[in-house]
């Protein structure tokens, strides 16, 4: 126990920011089960991660109302924004979120409150660890029982094929835009949670870079499943800390890593236990190769 | 009339694909749609079923204006149809293909499904699975896209009738079926006819449509050539002239 505690103590901030890299994971992980690709997610963590701050040391509001106030913020904003972005589709949605992330970013440098390039600092550490891994266990548990109801299986089915979709009564725009308002509202909260984690927020810590991370993250660790983002967000946070003997080296190989889970899992690393099952499938033959 | 098409036209740039069509679909009927290729018959179905959006004309279904209605708004009206060529889900099971067939029916159950062992669905799965069991599918937990392409076929018919239409709009449903499996579907066909549904079908298999349908509209080039009972249409020398000369053809 005593080990453990230890454990705990020495790497707290690695293992708060697992938890938050595993919340955003989950929340792009939303609109890309729904087939949607959309790297807007740091905006939205900004979002949170600015309104729950703000929120808190300027207006006294109380911590956890400054994370719903964000959330909410959050969503509200994602639902105007998704009325005009789900005309697109693919690379082109993706382009358009990445536009609405450079937006939020300039604005944060621009504002009078947000406190531009320096940013928020000083925040009160008031996350604790637990705030965080219950919320990703509250999280996890809802999209996992989602994913079986009706509302998962019109989100897979637009996925599959989204015409033949819409031929099965499923009102295609607004299921599209429940999964990217679910998936801002979660962003913001977990942006919430690492404001309060962090003490001090700045804007380039919601840029580009962030954004392709979230989505690194939830396709390493695998798509098919709620587990997937999870196991990547982790694996991929705890990465640099496992390879700090490499010293210098030690991002040529989680970039290396990064390389062999794409090729050879291409459907993330939650396809691990599935892969034994079909080689053998397609040795004797009997799996569509595809 | 449970299907009223009035003068419905499609352009694409400078083709009329589909040229002031008029239709009359009576209830429980099988209404043939037949001509040569790229007669038009999948552009019309796409305009009914709200895939297309129609340049001029109205479509009534069931005494309502449903012209601009989109194809999910169309589904829970009850009009269901399947796809020329397979569109499944393929990356879901055989019984999770059906279920989204029944979205229109179901209502929302992701509340209820929040409690850890609540099962909201039960009933609509049962449904699911006689659906399955009545078109002879057997493995309902595999997945769509590794079935026979036949077995395909009748699921995506399945997934339509779990919509529980009024009326089913088939495209061309017999394509790469062997003749036993035409021939059940023709019984399934007048199973269906029997218990009150109404079927559209598009064909190129001559002997299925002319064995199965009481009326037959011929589409040649965007308009509708002809339209009458089966004999009526085989002895139409217009009819022969546009489609059934180019099959002998071919």
């Amino acid at each position: 126990m005593d080990a453990l505690g230890e454990f705990v103590r020495v790497y707290q901030t690695t293992i708060g920011v697992i938890g938050i890299n595993a919340l955003l994971a989950l929340s792009v992980w939303i609109t890309l089960y729904a087939g949607q690709l959309t790297l807007g997610n740091a905006a939205f963590m900004a979002i949170g991660a600015y309104g729950a701050a703000l929120l808190g040391m300027r207006l006294g509001v109380p911590f956890p109302l400054g994370l719903v106030l964000g959330a909410g913020l959050s969503a509200t904003l994602a639902l105007p924004l998704g009325l005009a972005v789900f005309r697109l589709r693919g690379v082109y949605l993706a382009i358009a979120t990445i536009g609405f992330g450079e937006v939020v970013r300039v604005l944060l440098l621009t504002l009078p409150f947000t406190g531009k390039a320096l940013g928020l600092n000083g925040i009160p550490p008031l996350t604790e660890l637990w705030h965080i891994y219950l919320s990703l266990v509250v999280v996890a548990y809802v999209l996992w029982r989602v994913q079986g109801s009706t509302v998962g299986r019109a989100w897979a089915a637009i996925r599959e094929d989204e015409i033949a979709a819409a031929s099965q009564g499923i009102a295609i725009r607004r299921y599209k835009l429940a999964a990217f308002v679910a998936g801002a509202a979660l962003a913001a909260w977990a942006g919430g949670l690492s404001a309060h984690l962090n003490f001090s927020i700045e804007p380039g810590d919601f840029g580009f870079t962030r954004a392709v991370q979230i989505l690194v993250y939830a396709v390493v660790g695998g798509t098919p499943s709620v587990a997937g983002p999870i196991l990547g967000a982790t694996l991929l946070t705890a990465l640099p800390e496992i390879l700090r003997p490499l010293r210098e080296y030690r991002d040529i190989f989680a970039g290396l890593i990064l390389m062999g889970v794409i090729i050879y899992l291409p459907r993330g690393l939650v396809t691990l236990a599935e892969l034994r099952k079909t080689r053998r499938l397609q040795e004797i033959g009997a799996a569509d190769v595809a | 009339m449970l299907l009223e098409c009035d003068g419905i036209s499609k352009r694409f740039g400078g083709v009329h694909a589909v040229a002031e069509v008029d239709l009359a679909v009576a209830p429980g009927q099988v209404f043939g749609l037949i001509g040569p290729n790229g007669a038009g018959k999948t552009t019309l179905v796409n305009l009914i079923s709200g895939h297309l959006r129609i340049d001029a004309g109205a479509i009534r279904f069931a005494g309502a204006d449903v012209t601009r209605l989109a194809p999910h708004a169309l589904t829970a009206r009850g009009i269901a149809r399947t796809f020329q060529g397979v569109r499944l889900f393929k990356g879901l099971t055989v019984l999770e293909n059906v279920l989204v067939g029944r979205h229109a029916r179901m209502r929302s159950d992701v509340l209820r499904r929040l409690w850890p062992r609540g099962a909201p669905d039960r009933r609509d799965r049962e449904s699911a699975g006689l659906l399955l069991e009545r078109l002879g599918l057997k493995r309902p937990q595999a997945l769509a896209g590794e079935l026979a392409y036949g077995d395909q076929r009748r699921l995506e018919i399945a997934r339509a009738l779990a919509s529980e239409p009024r009326l089913l709009i088939l495209d061309e449903p017999a394509a790469g079926m062997n003749p036993a499996e035409s021939a059940r579907l023709r019984e399934l066909m007048r199973a269906l006819v029997a218990e009150g549904l109404t079927i559209v079908l598009i064909e190129h298999d001559v002997r299925l449509v002319m064995g199965t349908c009481e009326r037959v509209a011929v589409l040649n080039f965007g308009r509708k050539i002809a339209e009458g009972t089966p004999v009526e249409i085989q002895a139409s020398p217009i009819v022969r002239e546009a489609y059934l000369g180019s099959e002998d053809a071919a």
